[in-house]
């Protein structure tokens, strides 16, 4: 699979491979396609096992400790699924912190081969430095300014957009990939009292096991942000065209393949 | 071949080999003793991942112990104590009946008072203990290392679980003998320079660092020793593990 998924990605040379290429070769390679629906899956997973485990106790604290009967950070204004937590409501919602745990530590689990296959494949095809990472022409503080500008406006990307990434879509995809996502792992981990007590600095550097919790679910609160702004982009750029892309690799029959795109 | 063909193999060659992988690594597990009790089902993938995996990577690593500025003051305690007759009883007498029980594969089955424990050299950890809620605190725990019983009624080679049972009835657990013979694993007595408070387990208490609070059964009467765990409830090492919460909670 690996070897195929590089072979779809070798990089052409001239303009006419580029052409013939596009021919053949999938808008997003094989191993992308496949990665980006496993990974969407673990996540509407771990986020309905993460919100079930989170109305257990919906109270945030900073430092090492934190409970009933310490000050908390924040609160959230939700009711709980444990009675011996004060949420001003008088009702407590079914516990199903069970199934829901077993649910997101299997989901991360998977969550975790799937990153580590796509970090693996996207380095030795240089995915990422070619597609994710900011384009070296569009790394310009102009180039910036127009595409928040097009963004703003909502205008329809051009049909050339359907074969690569804006320098915001970039932006946007490195800073889920490389950053919210190993942060919500590093903090999961630094919340494991097995794992800490062999990598304590996994912790500690955090300021403390309630900290990595409360850091934990902010960074949830911006995937969260980042999945409805990236639902809606893809429903403007044109639901069917862009979801047919990410499954079968082809965005339309009828896509006018555009000379500007040369990888 | 046609692409079309060569990507089916390809794909086939993948399911194929990681389908025999996952059968090797599985049978591998259950070699080294990686598998836990609950480790079969639809979540048992996640749950051996996650128990295999911390006692590969640091299976006698010590729980972060603070300092005793750090101890939560005053430390919250979960859960009502028990109200049964026999419990109440043994708290009235100040619980100079309280009685430890160890069976199972053991040289010398033995039963302990609480002043027994108490001859035996004392340790103390500041150590963190978090409930599966979210919540923790710290506190200073008193008392004798399991390990210390264990050696004293000498364990069969074999022995692989110690179960151990509450006064309360649904409430037992079990630990492989990594955390069993664990310096930090504690049968607890004392807290915070005193006695065990009631609320937060006293009389005996054990208590296990490295994992969840629910794995710190509270009121505990008796300590089994065995090769496997089956033949304990429903045979998944225990009572939280039959209610849908795992077995190995170092998570």
């Amino acid at each position: 699979m690996l070897v195929a998924a590089m072979a779809e990605a070798a990089c052409p040379a001239s303009l006419a491979e580029v052409e013939s290429a596009r021919l053949v070769r999938p808008r997003h390679p094989a191993f992308v396609r496949a990665t980006h629906w496993i990974a969407a899956f673990c996540f509407f997973a771990l986020l309905l096992s993460g919100v079930e485990i989170l109305i257990s106790h919906p109270r945030f604290y900073w430092g090492e400790t934190g409970n009933v009967l310490t000050p908390p950070l924040f609160t959230l204004p939700i009711p709980a699924s444990r009675a011996s937590v004060p949420t001003g409501y008088n009702f407590v919602l079914k516990d199903q912190n069970g199934w829901s745990r077993s649910l997101h530590f299997q989901s991360a689990w998977l969550l975790v081969f799937t990153g580590l296959f796509y970090g693996i494949a996207g380095l030795v095809t240089n995915h990422f430095r070619r597609n994710l990472l900011p384009a070296a022409g569009a790394r310009s503080r102009r180039e910036l300014i127009r595409s928040i500008g097009d963004h703003l406006r909502f205008a329809r990307p051009a049909p050339s957009e359907a074969w690569s990434y804006n320098i915001l879509q970039r932006l946007a995809y490195t800073a889920v990939v490389f950053g919210l996502v190993p942060l919500m792992i590093w903090t999961g981990l630094a919340m494991s009292p097995g794992f800490v007590a062999g990598f304590p600095f996994v912790v500690t550097v955090l300021g403390g096991q309630q900290s990595a919790r409360t850091i934990h679910f902010i960074a949830t609160v911006l995937l969260v942000g980042f999945l409805v702004v990236h639902v809606v982009m893809v429903w403007r750029a044109g639901f069917v065209s862009r979801m047919r892309a990410m499954i079968t690799g082809k965005p339309d029959s009828q896509q006018p393949r555009s000379q500007e795109e040369a990888g | 071949m046609t692409r079309l063909s060569r990507r089916k193999l390809i794909a086939a060659g993948v399911a194929a080999a990681s389908g025999a992988s996952g059968l090797a690594a599985a049978r591998l597990a259950d070699r080294y003793g990686l598998i836990p009790p609950d480790g079969d089902g639809i979540w048992g993938p996640g749950e051996t991942l996650t128990y295999a995996a911390q006692r590969l990577l640091a299976p006698n690593s010590l729980a972060r112990e603070f300092s005793r500025d750090q101890i939560s003051k005053p430390p919250y305690a979960n859960g009502r104590p028990p109200k049964d007759e026999a419990f109440l009883k043994h708290q009235a007498a100040g619980f100079a009946d309280w009685r430890l029980t160890v069976d199972g594969m053991v040289a010398r089955p033995s039963v302990f008072s609480l002043a027994d424990l108490r001859k035996y050299p004392s340790r103390s950890q500041i150590t963190h203990l978090a409930c599966e809620e979210g919540w923790s605190f710290i506190a200073e725990w008193i008392g004798v290392p399991l390990s210390y019983v264990l050696d004293i009624v000498g364990i069969s080679p074999q022995a692989r679980y110690v179960v151990y049972f509450s006064i309360q009835p649904r409430w037992w657990d079990s630990l492989d003998m990594t955390d069993a013979l664990h310096p930090q694993t504690f049968l607890t007595y004392g807290m915070n320079g005193a006695d065990l408070p009631v609320p937060h387990g006293g009389p005996l208490r054990v208590r296990v660092p490295r994992q969840l609070g629910y794995k710190s059964v509270k009121f505990v009467t008796r300590l089994t020793v065995t090769d496997s765990v089956k033949g304990f409830g429903k045979g998944k090492g225990s009572f939280a593990a039959e209610h849908g919460y795992a077995w190995y909670n170092g998570i």
